[in-house]
């Protein structure tokens, strides 16, 4: 792989703090190697700021290994930047040449507000989780782990659910800021496991009522959550969903 | 001497001894008692969700977003549990055993068996949770090997299980959540543990967002904080990992146990260069199938492809055919280490060595082949074919290795070398996981309790789920029980307002420095200081050093770290201050605790004490023992001893070969 260095453009939203309107500012990134990850060349410009007297961008990260799904940058008009099925801090530079101008923005939601420059508050999906996306089994509950064998098929594409690494592309990417791919995957993953199925119907009733409750859009089937989701979680998630929620409103005995 | 509290009689009915006889606390008594969890990884998730179940009121803390995102979230390979499943001979005492050997003879029996004992459960509650594990086709659960073991114990999910172990954990904390017997508070970082007559009494957190100081109060206070690898600034952990919370337990009274036993992984994708900012693993899952080696040749140009079979040197098979690729991980990385500087490194650095699935992928293909009752097929379908299933096991990675390098795994052997992963040592416990502090426990990787001088791979996991799972529930209940009749103390107490002063002024302190370096400019000096001199080999002469080294460093910070911003508002520069603060006081404790142990063990590797062979040589008659330090202040330790007692596994010269 040819190394090659750069000089870049950004134009990062700087944004004090929830109640601050926000503004672009352009700075510029010099020296910038292409084997760097776009995070890395983040810590490159904030230490240039700090040894600047200025403050530094602040944004979300942890883990810098694609798992956690603490990072959450828009990067020219993209959720995550212009890699298919990758983190915010899994894109590395040599997705850019020398030049080149780069905008980098917050998620945009209203279910989840700004807290300071590109970082926002994504506990909306925390409390959607709370409505229902869990198997109620106290600590001690359990049979033996084999007892209830699972089809390969099914466990395979609970476990392809079970990816979603809850970091909120699907909700920028959506022109409705709808969270349906995030839901649909908790509710397949459960829905698809025996272990699941005894609060399959609740679980899906509320877990959509939370979501609307939090102000997230409906889904219109565009298909932009799929396409930016950096785990590549599957739509037709969002088409068991939709039976799940419609078996359950049909079938409720409440 | 430390005592342990182990429960009397023989090895393999303690644990149900002591839970036929701990003291319990009834539900109506267990509703007014508070306990604080701090850190929400499998450890933190999985105990307050636990003891909200019994009915606790629990307040959970962590500094990330959300809980689901604390670093548990990375591991990749598997969770080890003795279910013998696999009809391959395992048992709680094999599991007990290699544990034991494979932390070189440094842990405490009764823990590690107990810990062998719950194994199974773990797997149980996670599978009842929807844990995803992987597999076979006739719907049951799917095994693998890890190092340092003969048997096939290690469940899975591709290379992702501790995702999935850490959202079925979050899940039921959520499920707590919502039941309002949990309270969540993310984006709290804890400062400070509150004290009242010798008794952990609460802590003093501060909101990150708004830079407000809170204090809590909690007839108990769990650090549940994961582990201080990032104190060598270049590490598998996650940004934010710190030993901040568990270093203010140490301030506040707590023993730190054996410091500087260091895990360094051998599989992890090499340094790139100095805008470098972590290491990223590469699951020890794949020594099942890749075969690590070098050229036989010294300062071998050519391409991997381009080396033939003959002038290849699988120094791992060929050192320790017993146990081949899959020794354990301290053994692995000395041996690359000793490649590499002996001048048979790969790569333009030639710091690394090759991973290597060519065999495996032909291997698998030919299987998948014969399974699909193909024949006569050629050799570019079988490796097709081999790709695919390899894919299956380990897809995530090599795209993750792909997308870092730029280099195609399933092409071209991948380049590995050995990084700081994992540490096990940590806050002392006994058998209750209780710290030195009454009211105070540690649970998880912040303790220092079952692995010993180095921790067998999938072994984490299950360390920590089974700690806040099925461990705390019963050893919480046994000092709770006595604490009934003391009501919520009211956070107005004395004894608040002065941990909540002493936080204060330290903040006050970093903010009025203004000086001229970036935080990470120390935290880069230190990791340095720390990679040479107490890394991978140790000697006496450098500890010696580095202590001087980091006493200066840390002099220097006090003087001349810049911190932008303000202390009342959201300001990351200052958390990461506060926690290269901590570091630099354990960073010399670490080679004060390094130097003190004038042995090799496990991953502790003194260049002094060592076989002809070049392999770790304990000194059982002079360290058989924990290393215990107290916190006198910034450079002053006193060393008090936990004497190691073998009733079941007799200590010897351990041996992979």
């Amino acid at each position: 792989m040819e190394h090659y260095n750069m000089n870049l453009t950004l134009k990062v939203w700087r944004q004090k703090n929830k109640n601050d309107q926000g503004r672009f500012e352009t700075l510029q990134a010099k020296n910038i190697s292409s084997e760097m990850s776009f995070l890395e060349m983040f810590d490159v410009v904030n230490e240039e700021l700090i040894n600047e007297g200025k403050e530094p961008i602040a944004f979300d990260h942890d883990c810098r290994e694609g798992i956690c799904g603490m990072c959450s940058m828009h990067i020219n008009g993209r959720a995550h930047g212009p890699w298919e099925g990758t983190t915010t801090c899994q894109l590395h530079m040599r997705a850019f040449k020398d030049g080149d101008t780069i905008v980098v923005e917050p998620w945009r939601a209203g279910a989840f507000p700004v807290l300071k420059d590109l970082t926002v508050d994504r506990s909306a999906f925390d409390r959607i989780i709370e409505a229902g996306g869990y198997v109620s089994v106290n600590t001690g509950n359990a049979q033996d782990a084999n007892n209830i064998p699972v089809e390969k098929h099914k466990a395979d594409l609970a476990f392809a659910a079970a990816a979603c690494i809850g970091c909120g592309a699907c909700v920028a990417a959506c022109k409705n800021s709808s969270a349906m791919l995030f839901v649909s995957a908790k509710v397949s993953q459960l829905a698809l496991l025996p272990q699941g199925h005894p609060e399959r119907r609740t679980r899906a009733l509320n877990m959509v009522a939370q979501m609307d409750k939090e102000g997230f859009g409906s889904c219109t089937n565009t298909g932009a959550c799929e396409a930016e989701c950096p785990k590549e979680i599957s739509l037709t998630n969002i088409a068991r969903l939709n039976r799940e929620f419609i078996n359950a409103g049909f079938t409720s005995e409440k | 001497m430390l005592n342990a509290k182990i429960p009397a009689g023989p090895l393999n009915t303690k644990w149900e001894n002591y839970k036929g006889h701990c003291k319990l606390v009834n539900p109506a008594n267990k509703r007014n008692l508070e306990i604080i969890v701090i850190g929400t990884g499998l450890a933190g998730a999985s105990a307050a969700a636990s003891l909200g179940e019994l009915g606790y009121k629990v307040k959970a803390f962590c500094f990330q977003d959300s809980p689901r995102r604390a670093h548990s979230i990375a591991a990749q390979g598997g969770i080890n549990a003795a279910k013998n499943y696999q009809n391959d001979g395992d048992s709680v005492y094999r599991l007990f055993y290699d544990t034991v050997k494979g932390g070189d003879y440094r842990a405490r029996e009764a823990n590690v068996h107990r810990l062998a004992e719950v194994s199974g459960n773990i797997i149980d509650q996670c599978v009842a949770q929807g844990v995803p594990f992987a597999r076979e086709y006739g719907g049951l659960l799917s095994n693998r090997s890890f190092g340092g073991t003969q048997v096939q114990r290690t469940f899975y999910a591709a290379g992702q299980t501790g995702q999935q172990l850490l959202l079925g954990a979050y899940s039921a904390l959520e499920r707590q959540v919502a039941l309002g017997n949990v309270t969540m508070y993310s984006r709290h970082e804890m400062l400070d543990i509150v004290k009242i007559d010798g008794k952990a009494r609460g802590i003093i957190a501060r909101d990150l967002i708004s830079g407000k100081l809170e204090r809590h109060f909690g007839h108990a206070v769990l650090i549940c904080s994961g582990g201080y690898g990032n104190v060598f600034y270049l590490s598998t952990n996650a940004m934010g990992s710190n030993v901040t919370a568990a270093w203010k337990a140490t301030q506040n009274g707590a023993f730190f146990a054996n410091p500087c036993f260091t895990q360094i992984h051998p599989t992890c994708i090499p340094v790139s260069g100095d805008h470098q900012s972590k290491l990223t693993l590469m699951s020890e899952s794949l020594r099942n199938d890749g075969r690590i080696w070098v050229p036989k040749k010294k300062d071998d140009n050519r391409k991997a492809s381009d080396i033939p079979e003959d002038e290849r040197d699988y120094y791992l098979e060929r050192r320790y055919p017993a146990f081949g690729n899959l020794v354990p991980r301290d053994v692995a990385s000395r041996a690359a280490k000793e490649r590499c500087d002996a001048g048979y490194g790969v790569g333009t650095s030639k710091q690394a060595v090759y991973l290597d699935f060519a065999a495996a992928i032909e291997r698998y293909g030919t299987i998948e082949a014969s399974k699909r009752q193909m024949h006569g097929v050629s050799k570019e379908e079988i490796i097709k074919l081999g790709k695919e299933v390899v894919a299956e096991k380990y897809g995530n990675l090599f795209d993750m290795y792909a997308k870092i390098t730029g280099e195609n795994p399933y092409e071209t052997p991948m380049r590995i070398y050995p990084a700081v992963h994992y540490t096990m040592g940590g806050l002392w416990v006994d058998y209750e996981l209780q710290t030195t502090v009454p009211g105070l426990y540690s649970l998880g990787e912040a303790n220092f309790s079952d692995h010993g001088a180095n921790r067998l791979g999938a072994s984490a996991l299950m360390q920590g789920l089974a700690d806040g799972y099925f461990v705390i529930p019963y050893t919480i209940g046994n000092y709770l029980a006595d604490e009934i009749r003391t009501k919520a103390i009211p956070t107005d107490h004395p004894a608040f307002a002065e941990a909540e002063s002493k936080v204060r002024d330290r903040i006050a302190k970093l903010m009025s420095i203004k000086g001229t370096k970036s935080v990470d400019y120390f935290h880069k000096k230190l990791g340095k200081i720390m990679w040479d001199k107490c890394g991978m080999a140790r000697n006496e002469q450098g500890l010696k050093e580095a202590i001087e080294e980091i006493k200066a460093l840390r002099a220097d910070f006090y003087k001349d770290v810049r911190i932008p911003g303000d202390a009342n508002e959201f300001n990351p520069e200052l958390e990461k201050a506060g926690r290269v603060a901590d570091f630099l006081e354990l960073g010399e404790l670490m080679c004060i605790d390094a130097l003190n142990r004038r042995e090799s063990c496990g991953g502790h590797f003194r260049e002094e004490s060592q076989t002809e062979e070049g392999e770790a040589k304990r000194d059982d008659e002079n360290f058989s023992y924990v290393a215990a330090w107290e916190y006198k202040g910034p450079s002053d330790y006193v060393l008090h001893k936990e004497e190691l007692v073998f009733e079941e596994v007799k200590p010897t010269q351990r041996s992979y070969k």
